[in-house]
């Protein structure tokens, strides 16, 4: 590994080297077909049937058979939402949030064009749902809720459980994309009334391109892939089994790491956010600073823009995220940054640091001491900044001609 | 991560000429928040010779509007404003090596800027006329309103159309489903409906049937029914050359030196891919003595 300072574990993480000396027999002599009847197969199908009962554990689900393997959080998405609406043809409507990930807002956008109906819950400044709005909305025309469980680039919580609990009494199907939120908190399914969740394999140190759908037993339920019988006829085509194997291990790893994941995770986070707060004029943490993520923090720093942000620090081998409109080449700054309400002289300098259990403190202290260099920098080029602060609007503030 | 060229990364980490320039005369302050981009450029100008003596940059924004303003202020700096303003954006490109096709708009705005900061020191209103939309097409950098702007306007119906006359499309075909949905849009909205299977209208025809004598008579005709209004401005047009897909106009008169030159140019562009059936590209004759200049 190179000298890098790794903090977008958010967008993903790398593979424990534990997980990856489990999965790397499943690419050499247990390479047979789980379904085959031989022993070639059958010691790949005990395994798969070992990592199902780790992920169980790890969710704390009712039964191993609840868990279905896909391809990634992606797939386990549009599979909870399309089967809601199969199953339910009568019911035309969907309740979602304006701050989902684009794995489930895409997809409604599509299905909206094909004539159903979306409600987008939307949130004040710090990233909180108006549960009332939501009640409001619940009926027997909508036939699922599909609310994220953390948000991906704040980190902040939503309170799926009790949002679950109040879509049973109405009885609507309740879905949590929890691909964020898999790992870094502990999670007891069997006590809540969520029908479906889906996780992603590569943000808990598991390889990219496997994920999990949840599907409590006896929710009613259509597959978006039919042909064989794997997964119970509930997702066919062979399963991908040195992925599911190193799945299952990263589900172990993280359910023993979690006590470290809410204390020292969340202490190196904080110290991450207090030396930049005390050091750098002009930012504000974004998001429920309060109830969110323990290894997420997303940062808005006034008058620059993120992209320039993140090429700086990559040039010191400090990798982070950013909202900003450029780093996706978009035109708008990120969603979630404009469904808060976040001014844009903020929003498009919004950079997102998000930790894990390999980040060490000595790290940290390294971006504390990288940052404040490289934002007096860009900012000494902005049109918005003069000398030690803002333009103020009294001196002939800078007021472009808008495009 | 963008594929940045040697020459972004050069002049976003060494930017040439960041700051104000003391005793500015010229001033040009434009951009976008929303976009995520705002450039204020100031500029010394000799006032006999107009030349640009100093310049310098402010920007906020990412890494290549960082580096298109440096290269904008490097490319004007000991012109004269009359060629300061014939800098395009793709010159601002080119001299940064390229730009990735979602960043075209950052070269965009260094040009915007530098014709409001001439418009500034000769004490006229500069105002923007561009809007932007989302890109759909990345292959040519076509944005969402200049589609559909381009199909209300021709009447266009099917994607193949659509791509003859903006380009988008016309690479990998990625974006032909965003480019259907703009078409179903606007063809709704005058009261037609897509059709996937209609083929592209006579649009294509005429481009095998004209013999290249037959084309330029054309161009000509073409010309020939714009200059009365040309003429109430008290300008002209005047062919120079035609090369293939590039058509090569004079403006002159009141026209040339004009700051609606671009404006006006692209009007005729427009008129003579209605008129031609097929994609063209009108540029000012001054492009061709420049590219002749540089060897090709
Ligand atoms: C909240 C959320 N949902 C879904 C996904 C998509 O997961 P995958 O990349 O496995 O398809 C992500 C990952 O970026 C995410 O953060």
């Amino acid at each position: 590994m190179n000298e890098g300072i790794y903090l977008d574990n958010n967008a993903t993480t790398q593979v424990a080297p534990e997980v990856v000396a489990e999965m790397l027999p499943f690419f050499t002599e247990q390479y047979g077909n789980p379904s085959s009847m031989h022993q070639f197969g059958d010691r790949v199908g005990r395994a798969i049937k070992q990592a199902r009962q780790q992920v169980q554990a790890l969710l704390g689900a009712e039964q191993d058979s609840e868990i279905i393997f896909t391809s990634c959080g992606t797939e386990s998405d549009s599979t909870a939402i399309l089967s809601a609406l199969k199953a339910q043809p009568e019911r035309k409507e969907i309740i979602t949030t304006v701050v989902e990930h684009p794995a489930v807002l895409a997809l409604c956008e599509q299905l909206e064009k094909e004539g159903h109906i979306v409600h987008h819950l939307k949130v004040d400044k710090k990233g909180r749902l108006d549960i009332n709005e939501y009640y409001r909305l619940l009926s027997d025309k909508v036939a699922i809720v599909s609310v994220m469980w953390a948000n991906n680039e704040t980190g902040t919580l939503f309170p799926v459980e009790e949002m679950a609990e109040m879509a049973r009494s109405a009885g609507v199907l309740f879905h949590t994309d929890a691909v964020q939120a898999v790992g870094k908190l502990p999670i007891n399914l069997k006590e809540t009334s969520i029908d479906m969740l889906s996780l992603s394999g590569h943000k808990l140190h598991a390889p990219k391109g496997i994920g999990v759908l949840y599907l409590r037993r006896g929710v009613r339920y259509r597959p978006l892939l039919r042909g064989g019988h794997q997964e119970r006829g509930r997702r066919a085509g062979t399963e991908n089994s040195a992925s599911i194997v190193a799945l299952g291990k990263a589900c172990e790893m993280a359910m023993a790491a979690m006590e470290y994941e809410k204390s020292s995770v969340k202490a190196l986070r904080d110290h991450l956010e207090k030396g930049i707060l005390s050091r750098i004029p002009h930012c504000f943490v974004t998001g429920d600073p309060g109830n969110r993520l323990p290894n997420t923090c997303n940062m808005a720093f006034e008058y620059v823009e993120g992209e320039s942000i993140l090429l700086m620090l990559n040039k010191l081998g400090i990798a982070a995220s950013s909202g900003s409109a450029c780093t996706s080449g978009s035109l708008e700054p990120s969603h979630v940054m404009r469904a808060m309400g976040i001014p844009y002289t903020a929003a498009h300098g919004s950079v997102r640091f998000s930790l894990s259990r390999y980040n060490s403190r000595e790290e940290i202290d390294r971006v504390i001491e990288a940052l404040p260099p490289i934002l007096a920098r860009l900012r000494k080029l902005s049109p918005y900044w003069q000398g030690d602060g803002p333009v103020a609007e009294s001196e002939g503030a800078f007021a472009p001609t808008y495009a | 991560m963008w594929d940045y060229s040697e020459k972004v990364k050069d002049h976003f980490f060494n930017p040439r000429n960041a700051g104000a320039v003391a005793e500015a005369n010229a001033i040009g302050e434009v951009g976008s928040l929303s976009c995520g981009d705002a450039l204020r450029l100031t500029l010394k100008v000799d006032p006999t010779t107009e030349t640009i003596l100093e310049a310098g940059f402010q920007t906020f924004g990412c890494g290549s509007a960082i580096a298109s303003s440096s290269a904008l202020t490097e490319i004007v700096k000991g012109l004269r404003l009359d060629d300061a303003l014939k800098v395009s954006n793709q010159d601002i490109a080119d001299f940064l090596d390229g730009l990735p096709p979602e960043k075209m708009h950052c070269s965009v705005m260094g040009r915007e800027a530098l014709q409001a900061a001439v418009a500034n020191f000769r004490g006229q209103e500069w105002k923007d006329d561009h809007a932007e939309g989302a890109l759909i097409c990345k292959c040519f950098a076509v944005d969402a309103v200049l589609i559909e702007e381009t199909i209300r306007a021709n009447g266009l119906r099917t994607v193949e159309e659509v791509a003859n006359y903006t380009k988008a499309g016309g690479g990998c075909s990625a974006c032909h489903e965003g480019i259907e949905e703009i078409l179903v849009r606007v063809m709704a909205d005058r009261g037609e409906s897509f059709d996937p299977n209609a083929v592209a209208g006579e649009i294509k025809k005429p481009r095998t049937l004209l013999t290249s004598l037959q084309r330029v008579k054309r161009i000509e005709g073409l010309l020939e029914e714009i200059r009365p209004n040309l003429r109430r401005d008290r300008g002209d047009v005047e062919l120079v050359e035609v090369e293939g897909k590039n058509i090569y106009l004079k403006m002159i008169g009141a026209c040339s030196g004009c700051q609606m030159a671009a404006t006006t140019l692209g009007g005729i562009q427009q008129h003579l891919v209605e008129g031609l059936g097929e994609f063209i590209r009108v540029l000012p004759a001054e492009e061709l003595s420049r590219r002749t200049a540089m060897g090709g």
